[in-house]
């Protein structure tokens, strides 16, 4: 596939990985932040390839991940509502609430579908006005702007039937509490592209300004990550902190204008819990007061439902790069794919999934 | 990374997943699931639900020595002769696609079902499901398609029924098959055989028919020349089979995809398999579109291909032998079975590294982003 298969090329892969491992003068420690940069770090073995001149911690960008467990919780309640239909990406039905899943609700008669693109949520609204359609608006920075345009359509629509159950978080506010931590090990980042594709890198210079860290915003075929990993390797090793863009064939510094400011029009910055990691100040979205009509969880009142995460799941440590998923006492055993005890083995995003589907193999359970 | 571009809504009554319906309308099974328990639609996917269903629910009730073999067919013995049975329900959306229609792949998915256990395919049942209202136009095109596919194989149709269920308890048609064939004097295939050493060898292009479906799903249309692959196997096992008997098992890997397929096979002989990222055929377009859709194709779904385990000593003269007909025209030799990490399928990516290929836990998702 033309401009995919240049960014999987073996042998371009290779020559960066040696030029990686000629420079390094001791193991350096980095952290990509998205789940789909995780996926292919593991896909294509990319940890194996760089040996001992970096060590790979994966951070706290699934956003399936990191949706809180009382987030899913509601979105059961309203799936369980039979005047409600429940749309959602197609990764959030595996994912375990405190007692079910959406999968196990559409089992049981809830009419929950599967959608691409949030705008067909709203077409479900339009075309059958006597169902409450709500869209479970889970992710980064990269769907807030799909989530936004969704409610400004339906405005425009005057549908009185749609509503989101928002759960979105911001990369940055998330950055800087792990560095913040005592605990942290990372000593540099690789920025998700597509975030940066939306937002621009601003935010990403005034991390690594107030911070002394470098950050390379990275693609998420291997050739981009692994170019992304030398340039952050290249500048720790001149002791250099800057922001430098390793994905410029999509990120632009300024970002996608139209996309901000539809998501400035309809949402505001407001705390928001992680699942795994708790309360981040000014770390997630939620739907202005102006768009209070399209609030699901105002709509069916179920801002009292809160929950416990199982004790088990070590995810907090995961997300923010403190233990690798195998380090886990349940990994593989108590916690698979077909049985997940928290977030990150559900998504192929989730670090504990990405090392179960691609790395089982490699560790001894 | 969310594609805003695509409009799409997926129905999740996939093919398979309507099994459940089918189940519901003919056939109750006595065991009391788990309180609580219900049946998912991942149970019809032909992954690891589909297995723990049968493992859960209907060996331990309806096990004997003939079903526990869980092969693609059973096979039994009648005086001197081996019969294989089979039977198979088919319950696609939408009815017609780019390549086939329900009428030839329930044919098709039949008579393969016996030629992957070296049988020459004899004799067929269909039973109808039919959704009142369904135009008779379209059950004349569905059964004119059965009747060609059936008489291309040199199958005959000896037996069949119809219900009709109330317009909203199915979904236009569903069809139920049986498939009786004659196994091939000499031959004994099982998934149990593999040995370490052995060539994984598929017979074409992976990830047709899935893909040909997916793109024609209300809601998710989307372009592409890629046609399904349905087809029927038999001459093409008879040519392998005229070619070589070192052949140890073959499977036709349609839901679940090749990855299903080889678990079962790592699982059932407690060998290892090990696959080359790079020898695996994978068309163009439906490698673009499982980029789009955020798939992975060893999970997609095909109608017309084989996988063989082939002994070493024999695996060229078996290549070449698909390679001479045009259904195997594009066979590669894939990997190769190990001893190393029993019960698991690992593949060695382009860059020299290793990578799981798991069996499907559930569905297979899109990704959201």
């Amino acid at each position: 596939m033309k401009y995919l298969d240049e960014y999987r090329d073996a042998t371009i892969a290779r020559g960066i990985a040696a030029e990686i491992r000629r420079q390094s003068t001791q193991r350096w420690v980095l952290m990509e932040i998205c789940g789909g940069q995780t996926h292919t770090l593991m896909r294509y073995g990319i940890d194996e390839l760089l040996g001992d001149s970096v060590e790979l911690v994966h951070g706290p960008g699934c956003p399936v991940c990191v949706t809180p467990l009382e987030m899913i919780d509601r979105a059961n309640m309203l799936a369980r509502r039979s005047d409600v239909t429940l749309v959602s990406y197609g990764d959030m039905l595996r994912v375990p609430g405190s007692e079910t899943d959406l999968f196990h609700m559409k089992a049981e008669g809830g009419d929950v579908r599967v959608v691409y693109s949030p705008t067909d949520a709203v077409e479900l609204a339009r075309n059958d006005p006597s169902r409450k359609v709500v869209f479970f608006a889970i992710g980064f920075e990269t769907t807030a702007p799909a989530h936004a345009m969704a409610v400004l359509q339906a405005e425009r629509l005057g549908l009185e039937n749609f509503s989101l159950l928002v759960s979105h978080v911001l990369v940055p506010p998330a950055i800087r509490m792990l560095l913040r931590s005592p605990k942290n090990r990372v000593q540099g980042f690789i920025a998700p592209g597509h975030v940066c594709t939306v937002v621009g890198v601003g935010d990403y210079e005034k991390i690594a300004a107030d911070f002394n860290v470098p950050i390379v915003v990275g693609g998420f075929e291997p050739v981009d990550l692994l170019e992304a990993i030398r340039m952050l390797v290249c500048q720790l090793e001149e002791g250099r902190t800057e922001v430098e863009n390793s994905y410029a064939r999509s990120v632009q510094y300024a970002g996608n204008r139209p996309a901000q400011t539809a998501v400035e029009k309809v949402f505001e910055v407001s705390d928001r819990k992680w699942r795994g990691v708790g309360n981040i100040a000014e770390s997630g979205l939620r739907l202005k007061t102006k768009y209070a009509s399209f609030d699901a969880e105002r709509i069916f009142g179920l801002r009292e439902v809160q929950a416990e995460e199982p004790a088990e799941c070590i995810s907090a440590d995961v997300l923010l790069g403190n233990k690798k998923p195998t380090e886990c006492p349940a990994f593989g055993t108590r916690c698979t794919p077909d049985n997940p005890l928290g977030a990150p083995m559900v998504s192929t995003e989730g670090a504990c999934a990405a090392y179960h589907q691609y790395k089982r193999h490699l560790v001894t359970l | 990374m969310l594609h805003t571009t695509n409009t799409s809504v997926i129905s999740l009554h996939s093919d398979e997943m309507k099994s459940e319906a089918i189940k519901d309308a003919g056939f109750a099974c006595p065991v009391p699931l788990p309180a609580g328990g219900r049946v998912l639609l991942g149970h019809g996917s032909g992954g690891k639900l589909s297995a723990q269903l049968l493992k859960d629910v209907f060996l331990p009730k309806l096990g004997n020595p003939v079903l526990d073999r869980l092969e693609d067919q059973a096979i039994v013995c009648l005086n001197e002769t081996r019969l294989a049975i089979t039977t198979d329900s088919f319950v696609v959306k939408p009815l017609f696609f780019r390549g086939g229609d329900i009428g030839s792949l329930a044919v098709h998915g039949t008579i393969n079902d016996l030629a992957m256990g070296a049988a020459k395919p004899l004799w067929m049942s269909v039973a109808f499901i039919l959704e009142e209202g369904l135009p008779m136009e379209t059950l004349h095109r569905v059964v004119a398609s059965m009747q060609g596919a059936a008489a291309n194989a040199g199958v005959q149709i000896v037996t069949g029924d119809t219900k009709v269920v109330e317009k909203g308890s199915a979904d236009g048609i569903y069809i139920n098959t049986t498939g009786i064939g004659l196994v091939r004097e000499g031959i004994s295939l099982s998934a149990s055989a593999a040995r370490p050493g052995d060539a994984v060898i598929v017979s074409g292009m992976l990830g047709d028919h899935g893909i040909a479906i997916l793109a024609e799903r209300e809601g998710l249309k989307f372009d592409t020349e890629v046609k399904s692959d349905s087809a029927a196997l038999y001459e093409l096992v008879a040519t392998l089979l005229d070619a070589t008997r070192e052949v140890r098992c073959m499977r036709d890997p349609t839901r679940g995809g090749l990855s299903s397929t080889l678990n079962e096979i790592a699982g059932s002989s407690h060998v290892g398999i090990e696959l080359e990222d790079a020898s695996i055929p994978v068309r163009e377009e439906v490698r673009g579109a499982c980029e789009m859709l955020g798939l992975d194709p060893l999970y997609v779904a095909n109608e017309g291909k084989l996988v063989a385990i082939v002994a070493p000593e024999a695996a060229d003269r078996a290549l070449s032998a698909l390679r001479s007909h045009p259904l195997g025209a594009e066979a590669q030799i894939i990997g190769r079975v190990t001893k190393e990490h029993p019960r698991m399928v690992v593949a060695r990516t382009t860059f020299g590294t290793t990578r799981i290929v798991d069996m499907l836990a559930g569905d297979q998702l899109p990704r959201i982003c």
